[in-house]
């Protein structure tokens, strides 16, 4: 009964250790982004005592950020949008078909991820001023794409072979069309899967800084914008700028925490 | 699974393969002619690779992308390994635990980078701490051209914080699908715990080990964000080069080259992982 007792009393401590290793940067950067810049270099405040949204007013309205979030949000939105139309059809033919030639197209989408981005951005930037959409959110979002595509394709295939192939067939047997089968009995039911690999792709999207630093200069995505001017600018500022970066990574992890294990099994195989 | 001959998959991975062709081959290629033109004129030439072999600059970016992968991963591996075992004891409450250390996954290296500097900064925490403590009389300064060693090891710290979960997120999928079996069968034979640590769960998790590690090291050689905003260029690093290269200096071709390092150095260690990887299946 006592070595029990000292058994969950140590699990206890050493699952606190961890909450507080994993959730002290979090909470000590929101204190910091709402804190007054008075209280924020007041060396005697450890925890600061006056809290005030002016940090981020005036990052949005009066600063750049406003206008880079606005950038981000939408190479995110386009680039699920696009990764997806390309993607789902692709990840349907991976669980739904065999045909010749599927393992050397699965090694391909696969093998893609082994080239870095580094070397993509390069010659993307060039291509891109040739054809006129170099610093514009469509030059990131087909280079964010080209990120995040493999990661559609595998995700949603492993999404589809994880519903009944028979509800499918059963529709097909009612006389529906096997695009209608597709769409009003597959669709749905994969549904929540592919809302789970949604926001995973919008996180790489809204997370990825390297390529939207080289293609673009005005139009900066919010990631982009932090590393041009963050170490230039007040601290308070860094710490409500890496607070926004960090907001829909918390909400991601809230909503997807379901799929969190299988997503990331998926996307790491 | 349908077998039935039909065009069907074809015409479904058709634009996925039209894109990757022109969003992926199309610019490897052009970053291959890149890296074998000059910057400006015609015809061929080695001289934007002869420029980044005989630059310092380059040699000490290989080696501090080396340095930091080496003592970056094995830590991530190990926290991994350790947290992962303690969470899958099951007790009361794990899962609450699984999503905390699951939070860094969705983080940005910049966001990662701005809290690591929120704790180490001059009128960080860590300082307001320590005066508060009278440990100390005047802050420590962690950053700077002249703090490079502090500098790496705060990059450490972030690095471990910040990618430790995705190690152990692999981890803990490959304990959960060791079965109960061959524990229970260590029981008859009377296996210590750690004996059946060393004999029953280290074999099988090898495959998961196998794959963190694969994974760590081809991201551990992209390390760009957290470095570039806690050091600068104090630290060079090869994605870092690329980047002031690219941007900084615009010699296009040198980045290219710069980009085809990391690309090559990718690109051997997952032919050295999957070779590795098939001989351990083939015992």
């Amino acid at each position: 009964m006592d070595k029990e007792k000292i058994k969950s009393l140590l699990t206890f401590l050493i699952a606190g250790m961890i909450s507080l290793w994993f959730l002290t940067p979090i909470i000590f950067i929101t204190l910091s982004a709402f804190a007054t810049s008075k209280d924020y270099y007041n060396p005697n405040y450890i925890i600061p005592r006056h809290y005030t949204f002016s940090h981020f007013y005036k990052l949005f309205f009066t600063l750049s950020a406003g206008h880079a979030t606005l950038i981000s949000l939408s190479v995110a939105a386009l680039t699920i949008l696009l990764s997806f139309l390309l993607g789902v059809p692709a990840g349907y033919a991976l669980s739904r078909y065999k045909f010749k030639g599927k393992n050397t197209l699965k090694l391909t989408v696969l093998s893609t991820r082994m080239f870095p981005l580094m070397i993509l951005a390069i010659p993307l930037l060039i291509i891109f001023m040739q054809i006129g959409i170099s610093d514009t959110l469509w030059g990131i979002v087909l280079a964010h794409t080209t990120m995040v595509l493999p990661f559609v394709i595998l995700i949603t295939s492993s999404i589809f072979a994880g519903v009944d192939i028979a509800f499918e067939e059963a529709a097909l047997i009612f006389g529906l069309s096997r695009s209608k089968a597709f769409f009003k009995i597959t669709l749905p039911l994969a549904l929540p899967g592919l809302a789970a690999s949604a926001i995973f792709a919008f996180i790489m999207s809204w997370n990825e800084v390297f390529v939207a630093s080289i293609l673009t200069l005005q139009n900066r995505t919010l990631p982009a914008q932090i590393l041009s001017t963050a170490m230039d600018s007040p601290d308070y500022y860094k710490f409500t700028a890496g607070f926004i970066m960090a907001v829909p990574a918390l909400v991601f992890i809230f909503f997807a925490r379901r799929y969190l294990v299988s997503l990331w099994g998926i996307s790491l195989k | 699974m349908r077998s039935e001959r039909s065009l069907a998959p074809y015409l479904l991975f058709m634009p996925t393969l039209i894109y990757l062709a022109v969003f992926l081959v199309y610019p490897l290629l052009k970053a291959l002619f890149m890296v074998i033109t000059p910057e400006e004129g015609t015809g061929y030439t080695l001289a934007n690779i002869y420029a980044v072999l005989s630059d310092s600059t380059f040699w000490e970016a290989l080696k501090n992308t080396i340095l930091l992968a080496a003592v970056i991963i094995p830590l991530q591996v190990f926290l991994a390994l350790m947290l992962a075992l303690f969470v899958n004891t099951k007790f009361r409450g794990y899962m609450t635990i699984v999503y905390l250390i699951t939070i860094p996954l969705a983080l940005s290296d910049v966001s990662a980078a701005l809290m690591s500097y929120n704790i180490f900064s001059p009128s960080g925490y860590i300082n307001k701490i320590l005066l508060n403590l009278n440990l100390i009389k005047h802050p420590i300064y962690f950053f700077g051209f002249n703090a490079t060693t502090s500098e790496f090891w705060v990059i450490v710290i972030t690095e471990v914080w910040r990618a430790t979960p995705l190690v152990f997120i692999i981890l803990l999928a490959g304990l959960q699908m060791i079965g109960r079996e061959y524990f229970e069968a260590a029981d008859v034979f009377g296996f210590t715990k750690f004996q059946k640590f060393i004999y029953i769960t280290l074999p099988l998790l090898k495959p998961s080990l196998q794959s963190a590690l694969l994974l760590r090291t081809l991201f551990a050689f992209q390390i760009f964000g957290v470095v570039w905003l806690l050091a600068g260029r104090d630290i060079p690093i090869l994605a870092g080069e690329t980047f002031y290269q690219q941007t900084e200096l615009q010699q296009y071709h040198i980045a290219a080259v710069y980009g085809f390092v990391i690309a090559l150095i990718s690109i051997l260690i997952s032919w050295v992982y999957l070779t590795f990887l098939k001989s351990a299946k083939e015992v």
